[in-house]
């Protein structure tokens, strides 16, 4: 083991204390990216150029005593983030040899606090999909067993950080696709309130929806990487000035906190497995002083329903603009409707085409108001009753995901079964709240995922919990790659 | 409600999305699964519920207007498949 499995605070430390480089610590991930990768296939790109002339800019802010908490730190972005001048295809064969000629909010923060972009991770195209298998290019793997996809859609992500390829990965959190890979990978996933992080540059799947997120491998790490690129911004208007607590968030606490566990989360849809690697964690988190209580959420049955209509809706609308115009694949036809025909049919993937066809379809006249006012009403339902949990709990304890990693190939032919894979992350989403994900055990030697949820902009009171848990839950370690 | 053969050519045609038969017909048997599972929502109590259009409340954001310049022409076009005398170049739109 070397540089790369420290935690982001001991790179910190040595950093600073000069015990080695950031090019030194630069290059001992690209050498694990060059070890790993080829079995792994987390990345879409990688830029060892790019990584080691930011490395060497990180040593100048650090020897000048400029440095952030983030300066030399490795971070990969998904491949859905707009990096300038680096290539960003959202792992769609329609923006394949896309490099931007702009830089989005998230990857400028980054790169202005010093830390190294090393590449951009695979995903599902697009963001759709619960395990980077709809990847236009190959499947990434999970670390913990390659047969099993490492969840998704911010699949590469999860991998890299958990096979030590980058200690920080970014992926963007539409129903669940930072949390749930973090779950199947075993690593720290979470996804901010809605409105904390700037969506400039994320290419938009459901805009409602859509929330960058951080994976690394313990709370304090994600913390870091969340403060890194949170803020308002000009160039995304649903961007919010909101209080947070730093301090409060690295206090952890549990003690006396009010944690509700909604039956429904447990029900027959979750794993035996990873029910009782859940209800082991709670356990512990009681010894450690949480209070918690069972309560009854009907409407979030309703969720992956309410989901899979408003995210393609918004998607079909989104996904208008590639039209081989401006940007992207182009395929040529006689006039201009036929271009645009023939180049979506070529660039787009087949779960990618269905889901805008979904979306174009409950936004027709006739069956708007049966399919998408009704799940606008429905998340409007679904937010009330979890805001009201919020007036007598600090949070909601849960499953993250209702199995742990699967098969590569086992649910591909069937669009339901991995749809739900999103059951108990897609709530969150559907009030905006911030909830993460924490490794609670292995079963069967694939990691199992705890999900804390709380109140929006609570993520001060989140964190303090969440590292609280984190110190009674068991440890995982790290996968032994073979 | 099922969705029929016609209905879903007529919509993959305003999604500008060329189908073939057997694509057709394998997205036509996967949507109206999932349509199937939509219909669990009729179930919901919602009159009278608002239909949100964020999942947080947004207010509108004022700034002052002020001149800055835009991306340079020639890096705009960077990434266009077609263009000249700096347009984005398409196939004729009006005969």
């Amino acid at each position: 083991m070397g540089l790369e499995s420290l935690s982001v605070g001991e790179m910190r430390s040595g950093l600073r204390e000069r015990a080695f480089s950031a090019r030194e610590l630069a290059e001992a991930h690209l050498t694990q990216i060059t070890k790993l990768d080829p079995r792994i296939r987390a990345f879409i790109t990688v830029d060892p150029e790019r990584a080691l002339s930011s490395a060497d800019r990180a040593q100048e802010m650090l020897d000048n005593g400029r440095s952030n908490p983030l300066t030399g730190i490795p971070v990969a972005l998904k491949d859905n983030m707009i990096t300038e001048g680096l290539r960003t295809t959202c792992a769609s064969k329609i923006l394949e040899n896309y490099i931007p000629a702009h830089q989005g909010t998230a990857a400028k923060s980054l790169e202005d606090a010093g830390s190294v972009i090393v590449g951009k991770t695979n995903m599902d195209e697009f963001a759709m999909g619960t395990s980077t298998e709809y990847s236009a290019f190959f499947p990434t793997r999970n670390p913990w067993n390659t047969d099993c996809v490492p969840g998704g859609s911010s699949g590469g992500s999860a991998a890299a950080v958990a096979a030590c390829m980058a200690p920080i990965a970014y992926g963007s959190d539409t129903g669940g696709s930072v949390r749930q890979p973090a779950a199947l990978s075993g690593v720290v996933g979470f996804k901010p309130t809605y409105g904390r992080v700037s969506r400039f540059g994320l290419v938009a799947f459901a805009s409602s929806l859509d929330q960058i997120g951080p994976f690394a491998r313990n709370v304090s790490d994600v913390i870091d990487a969340f403060e890194a690129v949170v803020g308002i911004d000009r160039a995304d208007s649903t961007t919010v000035d909101r209080p947070y607590d730093q301090e409060l968030a690295r206090a952890p606490s549990i003690k006396g906190k009010k944690l509700a566990a909604p039956t429904e989360m447990f029900s027959s849809h979750v794993a035996p497995e990873v029910r009782a690697s859940v209800l082991a964690a709670m356990d512990a988190l009681s010894n450690a002083g949480a209070i918690i209580e069972e309560v009854s959420l009907p409407v979030i049955e309703h969720g992956v329903s309410t989901y899979y209509i408003i995210a393609p809706a918004e998607a079909s609308s989104n996904l208008a603009r590639f039209d081989g115009v401006r940007y992207g694949l182009r395929e040529e036809g006689d006039n201009s409707i036929k271009m645009m025909t023939h180049t979506r049919s070529r660039g787009f993937g087949k779960e990618v085409q269905e889901r805008i066809v979904i979306g174009t379809y409950v936004l027709s006249s006739g069956y708007y108001d049966a399919f998408y006012a009704k799940a606008c009403q429905a998340r409007t339902l679904m937010k009330r009753q979890i805001e009201a949990l919020f007036a007598d709990y600090d949070g909601v304890v849960c499953p993250t995901s209702p199995t742990t990693a699967f098969p590569l190939g086992d649910k591909l032919d069937d669009p339901m079964a991995l749809k739900l894979a999103d059951f108990c992350t897609i709530p969150a989403n559907m009030g905006g709240f911030p909830a993460i994900s924490l490794p609670c055990g292995l079963a069967n030697g694939l990691p199992v995922g705890l999900q804390l949820v709380a109140n929006g902009f609570d993520e001060a009171k989140l964190f303090s919990i969440a590292l609280a848990a984190e110190e009674v839950l068991p440890k995982i370690g790290l996968p032994n790659i073979v | 409600m099922p969705i029929s053969m016609d209905e879903l050519r007529q919509i993959a045609d305003l999604a500008r999305l060329r189908l073939s038969d057997a694509e057709l017909e394998a997205m036509h048997s996967d949507l109206n699964r999932v349509l199937t599972h939509f219909t669990h929502l009729q179930e919901l109590q919602l009159a009278g519920v608002e239909v949100s259009a964020h999942a947080v409340d947004s207010r509108s954001v004022w700034e002052e207007d002020q001149a800055a310049d835009g991306m340079p022409r020639d890096r705009a076009l960077a990434n266009a498949p077609s263009s000249e005398a700096g347009l984005f170049l398409v196939p004729t739109i009006i005969e």
